[in-house]
């Protein structure tokens, strides 16, 4: 079995809270990413989903070192990302790299498209200025652009030509694994279709590996290979997408696939509907983080942390119904 | 009492900013009966939300202007209504949802105010009696502890309970109509399933009528009766939702539907795109403003506008090669998909 190209192991990030009262410590804080462990292999993409608030983007920016973990150990190509010197630190990221989700706010509207891409390589100081125009140009055609944008303001340019130029900022320090962060929430369905199209593609040409962050259940199944669930800091099912999606374990997977539109309007499909909203995080619900708005939940719940459970074809699962069996 | 509701006839809608003049509604007809819900969708920029804001007469005078076309509720033409009639029929008669919940209540009045502020502003109630309506209104849209949450404020609620909150100021007059613009987008998908189950219930208790405008499908087959397919401002095909899914007729439908992912589409498969992106409304388009983008057009698609055809009953398109005595052939899907990708 290969090596895994990234292993996440007990993962925490602990947000403190100001206490109201002035200069006293506050011992409060939202526990934003809570112990969270998996391995990421090379070419795959592993896709995390989850309603607003349970810690998808958190974990992305733990994963490249944006933000230090609490605790927990990022191990990428078999070191330790958590605590290494920055200047080491600075060139092991350019391996991993990161799209995001609002193409309007993520490029510098005063840098033309030419120096938003070229960025990486000044930074690095790859390369002089004829070779790093070069590589722009070779990149805007990877993407599906032209040359003669490589000249304009990103003002020109629409939502998917932004997630475009987005996406070739990331590969122009040809990373071995990017972290693409709600890259299609902002674009319309054409236009979705066009850049998951141009993700699949860059994937197979370039031996890419992707952590695809999505609220999208579709775009998710059709992008990944395999599927972590969060839910309030916490992974609370994890497996190959097949498995997640005809078989779920986890009774809040179960709801959130229910919860996807229908696909036509002869479909009826029998549906979960969640009670209220996700609770807060300062203060989660004791035991399981999901059992108030669980419909099948039991006494154990309310007052035992279930722990994942291998359910068998890779496919882990924390929920005290599985224990039963 | 008649059952037609609305009938909007050749809308037209523009902007002027200096010297260009921009047509983001070009002529959209459509009518809308009690009780019945219609979905308006299109990709960003296609007129959805202008039509909407326009049925109210909300677009910001200059530089959008109404030039031309009629808007009748129950008849009355609404273009020609003064300012102050048409004060009463905004909130009381139609009533509109928006897509951001948060910047479309006001941060520095409690939620209770802003229930009670349409109450006393369209019924001969006290304050009391209207305290009482905002209660009972929250409590039916769902929300726990009303008394409570009356005198909160906005950013004390979560995205899916402000969406609440704003139907149910929608919701306080009994109105006929509802517009809700894309009033799901921005909601998690088991919130965004919350909503639209409370919006089927409360239009069974209300017998409200709803304009759902969105560029999610799967929002329309949820819960509209008839669908309205908008590009670059003009509607391009209208008929009910199963005819549309079932037998789709404009190529740019085609595309739309195609686009979307779906179960079966298979391990690896590229996903049909539409190519080009929509053209520029600031200048003037000659011909079927698809054509540029569309794989099936021919000359005749370049220099004349296409009309709108009944080619079923209540199934209407506007393109050259679907009319009542000749079918376009659908290409299949997977060389089209392939073509795609290729160019």
């Amino acid at each position: 079995m290969p090596e895994p190209l990234l292993k996440v192991r007990d993962l925490r990030k602990y947000f403190p809270i100001d206490s109201p009262i002035p200069f006293k410590k506050s011992n409060q804080s939202v526990k934003a990413v809570d112990s969270v462990s998996f391995d990421v292999m090379p070419g795959e993409t592993l896709g995390v989903v989850g309603e607003s608030g349970c810690g998808k983007s958190t974990m992305a920016r733990l994963v490249n070192q944006l933000i230090p973990p609490s605790s927990g150990t990022v191990e990428f190509r078999g070191e330790n990302l958590v605590g290494m010197d920055a200047k080491k630190l600075r060139e092991t990221r350019k391996s991993i790299q990161m799209v995001f989700q609002d193409p309007y706010a993520s490029l510098d509207p005063r840098k033309t498209v030419g120096e938003l891409i070229a960025e990486p390589l000044v930074i690095h100081r790859i390369g002089d200025k004829a070779s790093q125009k070069k590589r722009v140009l070779e990149l805007l055609e990877v993407v599906g652009l032209s040359h003669y944008h490589a000249k304009r303001y990103p003002y020109e340019f629409s939502g998917g030509q932004r997630q475009r130029i987005n996406i070739a900022r990331a590969l122009v320090l040809n990373p071995d694994i990017i972290i693409c962060d709600e890259p299609v929430s902002a674009l319309d369905v054409s236009v979705q279709a066009q850049v998951i199209n141009l993700l699949k593609e860059l994937q197979r040409d370039y031996n890419l590996t992707y952590i695809f962050i999505s609220h999208d259940l579709n775009v998710v199944r059709y992008m990944c290979d395999r599927i972590a669930v969060m839910y309030l800091g916490k992974i609370v099912e994890m497996g190959t997408y097949k498995e997640i999606y005809e078989n779920p374990k986890h009774p809040y997977t179960k709801a959130l696939l229910s919860a996807i539109p229908k696909e036509s309007p002869h479909d009826n499909k029998e549906r979960i509907i969640l009670k209220d909203a996700v609770p807060n995080p300062i203060n989660p619900p004791t035991g399981c983080h999901f059992h108030e708005r669980c419909p099948y939940m039991m006494d154990i719940c309310s007052t035992k942390i279930p722990q994942l459970m291998d359910t068998g074809n890779g496919h882990i699962a924390s929920c005290h119904l599985l224990e039963e069996n | 009492m008649s059952t037609e509701l609305l009938k909007v006839e050749n809308l037209e809608v523009q902007f002027k900013s200096g010297s260009t003049v921009t047509k983001a509604v070009n002529g959209v007809s459509f009518t809308l009966n009690r009780k019945e819900n219609i979905g308006i969708v299109g990709e960003s920029g296609s007129g959805k939300s202008v039509t909407a804001t326009s049925l109210l007469r909300l677009i910001p005078s200059p530089p959008g202007h109404i030039s031309g076309g009629k808007i009748l509720f129950e008849g009355k033409d609404l273009l020609t209504l003064s300012d102050k009639e048409m004060r009463d029929i905004r909130g009381n008669d139609i009533s509109m949802i928006f897509q951001d919940p948060l910047t479309s209540l006001n941060p520095v009045f409690t939620v209770g105010d802003q229930i009670m502020e349409s109450i006393k502003l369209h019924q001969k109630v006290s304050k009391k009696e209207a305290k009482q309506k905002a209660i009972q209104m929250l409590q039916l849209v769902g929300i726990p502890a009303p008394e409570k949450r009356l005198n909160m404020y906005p950013h004390e609620f979560s995205g899916g309970m402000r969406q609440r909150v704003m139907i149910a100021i929608a919701l306080s007059c009994n109105p006929k109509l509802l517009i809700a613009d894309e009033p799901t987008t921005a909601l998690d998908v088991t919130v965004q399933a919350q909503i639209l189950e409370l919006m089927k219930k409360l239009q069974d208790e209300f017998n409200t009528s709803i304009i759902m405008i969105t560029h999610d499908l799967g929002v329309v087959w949820e819960i509209c009766h008839k669908v309205l397919v908008m590009y670059a401002g003009n509607v391009i095909e209208y008929g009910t939702v199963e005819e549309i899914h079932d037998h789709p007729m404009h190529p740019y439908t085609w595309g739309l539907l195609d686009s979307q992912i779906t179960e079966n589409i298979e391990d690896h498969e590229m996903l049909t795109t539409i190519p080009g992106s929509p053209p520029d409304l600031r200048q003037e388009i000659i011909g079927c403003p698809f054509a540029p983008r569309c794989s099936y057009s021919q000359d005749i698609c370049f220099s004349k506008a296409p009309e709108m055809v009944e080619v079923k009953e209540k199934h209407f398109v506007a393109c050259h090669f679907q009319t009542k005595e000749n079918r376009l052939n659908r290409k299949e899907r997977s060389t089209h998909a392939r073509a795609v990708v290729k160019s």
